[in-house]
């Protein structure tokens, strides 16, 4: 029962069932910092996990 | 949208975000359609959504891109480029380029290390390099306005900078336009200032641009982004935070009373007819009101 959650190089795992921002915060991901998709199509972070799924994670942070 | 109590679907995004544009460069009264404009253009989400943001709506706009001759392992500057003319190219748009090291005989980098600027960072020689340029390039080729990609939170930002360390002079320069001066500083917009970087990156996203992702291999680590960060964990918690900041900043610099120190005297105290301690508020004090209340509800 697990879903990938992947950011740049690194990947994460969560438990599914529980909603994606959920999921960001108990990594420690700013939920306002990112984009997530899904087969392609973006997500809004309310959703609720299901096993299996895999989450692209878009940074938007940029500038110097 | 949390700060907008908005939800919208794709389709209706795609709409809401060039209206907003709209909106915002009449409000600051930015440019006109009879106007001719240069668009900064990076490769990056924000300056290519807002070149595609301005043909949408029917403006004059060309691109400038600067090449810096930033590689860092994962040819940036040169796959940034190419993005850039990818997007003129698809769109049948003009983009002038100008390269820093064919024009000067040096990349930023190497800029950096020969002047001792900047830390051993090329930050502040790449922000002063592009400033140059853009202005020039802007005058020398007679575009009437310079429009660049800033987004709220590169605002924010800045102004939690500025405010962190209190710098009166940039605080009072900060603002969506830029005059022109006489002496040739050409005039300089940012229509993209009240929306989220989160915002943008949707909009480059669902309308399928092309743009560079990698961050710039200077940028890890700069003070810019730890403020952001910063701003955005206030948002997570405080949805709207970030632009209630900005736009009371705007709100407070327009109205002349940024740093006009309130003379608390003027203000019109009268005694209090309870408590008799003197009070700015129309009949009883707020704390003998607040007491007065507890007696009424207690009853």
């Amino acid at each position: 029962m697990t879903v990938k959650l992947i950011l740049r190089d690194k990947e994460y795992e969560v438990r599914a069932g529980m909603a994606l921002v959920d999921a960001l915060k108990k990594n420690n991901i700013v939920p306002e910092s990112v984009i997530a998709t899904l087969n392609g199509e973006m997500i809004t972070d309310d959703i609720v996990l299901r096993d299996g799924d895999v989450i692209k994670l878009i940074a938007v942070i940029s500038g110097g | 949208m949390r700060q907008h109590k908005l939800a919208l679907c794709k389709e209706h995004y795609l709409k809401w975000i060039p209206e907003q544009t709209e909106r915002f460069i009449k409000k600051y009264e930015m440019f006109t359609h009879e106007e001719k404009i240069l668009v900064a253009v990076s490769g990056g989400k924000d300056s290519l959504s807002l070149w595609d943001i301005l043909i949408k709506l029917g403006y004059q706009a060309d691109g400038l891109y600067l090449g810096l001759g930033i590689d860092g392992e994962i040819d940036y500057s040169n796959e940034s480029h190419r993005l850039a003319e990818k997007f003129a190219n698809e769109n049948n748009l003009k983009l002038h380029v100008v390269d820093i090291e064919k024009e000067y005989g040096q990349p930023i980098p190497v800029i950096a290390e020969r002047t001792h600027r900047g830390y051993g960072k090329p930050c502040a020689v790449c922000g002063l390099a592009k400033r140059h340029e853009m202005n020039r390039i802007a005058r020398d080729l007679g575009y009437d306005v310079l429009a660049t990609g800033h987004n709220l939170d590169d605002e924010a930002a800045v102004l939690f900078g500025n405010t962190l360390n209190w710098i009166n002079e940039y605080l009072l320069r900060q603002g969506p336009v830029l005059p022109a001066s006489s002496g040739g500083l050409a005039r300089k917009v940012k229509p993209l200032c009240r929306f989220y970087e989160r915002e943008m990156t949707a909009y480059a996203i669902a309308r399928g641009i092309d743009y560079i992702y990698d961050e710039c291999p200077f940028a890890e680590g700069s003070q810019s982004i730890f403020y952001k960060e910063t701003l955005n964990q206030l948002e997570t918690v405080r949805p709207g935070a970030k632009l209630i900041f900005y736009l009371n900043f705007l709100e407070a610099r327009k109205s002349g009373n940024l740093f006009i120190e309130k003379n608390i005297e003027m203000q019109h105290l009268h005694p209090c007819p309870k408590c008799r301690q003197p009070t700015s508020t129309p009949d009883l004090c707020s704390f003998c009101r607040m007491i007065e209340k507890t007696k009424t509800e207690a009853e």
